[in-house]
């Protein structure tokens, strides 16, 4: 299964980011075969609608699960047509959210904001 | 029909600079004008006019309508849209009316001809007399993307307008809707504050015109008995200074009570009457000197 993380850094040992829309990096990591591999965001510089890009990215990419610790109202729409699972990252390490995810322990995020539309606290 | 009116655009890089307070009385004290409220995100110039509201228009934008039986697929509209507005899922696109900005992209480039247009409201514009000024307001729906379409409309009521003077409160910062606010003026007036971050402010917007090659002048505002970064800056670049505001509370005190200074003050009166008058000259002289209309 492929799971999608959005990134500060390209690490596994580094934090979730808090942004997902914005996230300068999103992690592909495939739970069957481990393989992992990063992506810059291109949605970063988008004026508007970066949620909608980085949600379009995680789709293309044949994500089954994304986790993030928040997400916007309209990412979450392409992402639910696009039957991606959000789940709700816990505070740490990408490496521990995926080892967290696979023994079934991220619950799923059923929550989503409006939208921070370029206000979002760093 | 021939114009002799001339177009004011009010700008400045930032809110709260003073656009409101010069645009609103460069009008009264022209007593006869026309003011045109662009800010259309957050219209103010309509609290101290106070008009008799006689029509009120609705302002629609187009956005694309996906004929799903005619759609392949193909993706061309999304991989396209620069503002994001469309989504590919379970290979169809799928439109987010909220972050369209209506540019029609989508619509010319769709190879079977799947997408039309349909209107959207996405504001309205307020008209009515205040005395002798009349007053147009533009305001854009809470949530909208763009008020491009509102300023559009409002600057065909200036564009109608063939006697009287045209002032222009324009939305603050240098973005797509300041650049639709002054591209017909005839002159550009631009506020600014005596700190630094107030010039930071004033050189994008002096930028701006520039690439426009509107003629401009500066008021500064705010004015205190001491350094003033902004005048240092306008010096500096040879940018003509066409008056000072005072920071005085005075005159904060009637503006905070939705009053129009020009109407309530003999000092006022003259120190925005002498504005006017220079203005006028400035704007008169650079479109006799540099004819572009």
């Amino acid at each position: 299964m492929k799971i999608a993380i959005p990134m500060n850094e390209q690490s596994m040992h580094t934090d979730v980011c808090p942004s997902f829309g914005r996230a300068p990096y999103f992690l592909f990591y495939d739970s069957v075969t481990n393989e992992a591999y990063y992506l810059d965001n291109e949605a970063v510089a988008s004026q508007g609608g970066a949620g909608i890009r980085a949600a379009q990215v995680i789709a293309d990419r044949g994500v089954k699960a994304l986790i993030a610790p928040r997400c916007g109202e309209n990412a979450a729409e392409v992402l639910t047509k696009a039957e991606v699972f959000v789940y709700r990252s816990i505070p740490g390490t990408a490496r521990q959210n995926i080892e967290a995810h696979l023994n079934n322990q991220l619950p799923l995020l059923n929550e989503f904001h409006a939208g921070f539309h370029g206000h979002e606290k760093k | 029909m021939k114009k002799s009116n001339l177009t004011i655009a009010v700008l400045s890089g930032k809110g709260g600079t003073g656009k409101t307070l010069l645009s609103v009385n460069l009008a009264a004290a022209a007593e006869t004008a026309v003011y045109l409220d662009c800010d259309v995100e957050e219209p103010n110039g309509h609290l101290f006019f106070q008009p008799e509201i006689t029509s009120e228009e609705t302002v629609s934008a187009k956005i694309p309508l996906i004929d799903y039986n005619r759609c392949n697929g193909c993706r061309t509209c999304v991989d396209f849209c620069k503002f994001n507005a469309l989504a590919f899922i379970k290979n169809k696109p799928v439109l987010f009316k909220d972050v369209c900005h209506s540019c029609g992209g989508c619509v010319l480039l769709c190879p079977q001809k799947a997408i039309s247009e349909e209107e959207k409201n996405v504001g309205v514009i307020q008209s009515g007399m205040s005395g002798q000024v009349r007053v147009h307001t533009g305001c854009l729906n809470a949530g909208e993307a763009s008020g491009i379409p509102i300023i559009k409309e409002l600057l065909k009521k200036s564009a109608a307008e063939t006697a009287l003077p045209v002032f222009i409160d324009c939305p603050p910062g240098s973005a797509c809707s300041v650049m639709e606010s002054v591209k017909d003026a005839d002159y550009c007036v631009l506020v600014a504050e005596p700190t630094v971050f107030g010039v930071h402010n004033l050189k994008m917007v002096c930028d701006l015109v520039e690439v426009f090659h509107k003629p401009h002048g500066v008021v500064l505002n705010k004015c205190l008995e001491e350094e003033n970064p902004a005048e240092e800056f306008c010096k500096e670049q040879h940018v003509t200074i066409l008056g000072r505001i005072p920071f005085d509370s005075k005159l904060g005190s009637i503006s905070s009570s939705a009053k129009i200074a020009v109407k309530e003050n003999n000092r006022y009166r003259e120190l925005f009457s002498k504005l006017l008058h220079t203005i006028i000259e400035e704007a008169s002289r650079e479109t006799a000197t540099h004819p572009q209309r």
